[in-house]
């Protein structure tokens, strides 16, 4: 029995892996940075993962969604509980200073320019 | 844990689905008639809905929704939700480079089976995701009928 349940979550987890939702994202630039909001509804902060490795951005989280025991589908807009989506950064954007929130399943993440490629008032002397 | 509703029995439904899906695309949903109520693909919020014997959960994928801003209403077997999603960042003057995500209201209707009872009705919120419970009413129960 607990074998057979073994074997149909690694199948699950397969599956999962092959259908994973690419939650959808806004993304803009002021100044300080890059700011990318992200989609992840039923994700709470322990099942979530963002990792930035040189310059690759990857966003990872699984839904966590109470049912009822025994429940059947009727109709399903969602076939997955499992969110990735990943994204390249360019050099100047400062991976180690990211900043990350999660509320309400909207993953807001920040971004910083490293300090050299904020914009600088340039002042002209006149002679 | 999400295997029931992602798929009836194993992977033979969602492969079905899949290739459905991709004739609806192909084919423009021609081919078969949509439920009158029924909604494009990606509209929002996306909805689930899964049954048991007692009851009935409509689940809601609202991320960022304030739920109080929520409006749910149901008559008979007909559930109303109406919310909004605020604008983000209506004063950025570079733009976004990409605004997938969606805002402004939304409305959508559900049709429930037959046998809910409109006034046994639960919601809560948690991370984005509303979840409606509605019981169903008492089964009546199988009756034994004898030849005269």
């Amino acid at each position: 029995m607990a074998n057979d349940n073994n074997v149909s979550e690694n199948k699950q987890e397969l599956r999962d892996q092959e259908s994973a939702i690419r939650p959808p994202v806004d993304i803009f630039e002021d100044e300080s940075g890059i700011t990318l909001l992200a989609d992840m509804p039923g994700v709470s902060r322990e099942r979530l993962e963002i990792e930035i490795d040189k310059d690759t951005l990857s966003i990872e989280g699984k839904a966590e969604i109470p049912m009822a025991e025994g429940m059947a589908a009727l109709y399903a807009d969602v076939h997955s509980t499992r969110y990735h989506r990943s994204f390249s950064l360019s050099s100047e954007l400062d991976g180690e200073k990211a900043n990350a929130n999660l509320k309400d399943g909207v993953l807001t993440l920040q971004i910083p320019k490293r300090a050299q490629y904020q914009p600088r008032k340039i002042e002209v002397r006149i002679e | 844990m999400f295997r029931h509703l992602s798929s009836l029995e194993g992977n033979l439904f969602d492969d079905y689905r899949r290739m459905e899906q991709q004739l609806d695309r192909i084919f423009g949903e021609a081919y078969m008639p949509n439920g009158i109520r029924s909604v494009a693909r990606g509209t929002f919020p996306p909805i689930n809905i899964g049954g048991t014997q007692d009851q009935v959960d409509v689940y809601l994928f609202v991320a960022g929704v304030d739920p109080k801003s929520l409006s749910i209403s149901i008559q008979q077997n007909l559930l109303t939700i109406d919310g909004e999603r605020a604008t983000h960042r209506d004063d950025l003057s570079s733009g976004y480079y990409r605004h997938e995500r969606f805002s402004g209201t939304f409305h959508r209707v559900v049709t429930l089976p037959d046998d809910v009872d409109p006034d046994r009705v639960e919601a809560g919120y948690r991370d984005g995701v509303l979840r409606i419970t509605v019981q169903r009413r008492e089964a009546t129960k199988p009756r034994q009928i004898e030849v005269n």
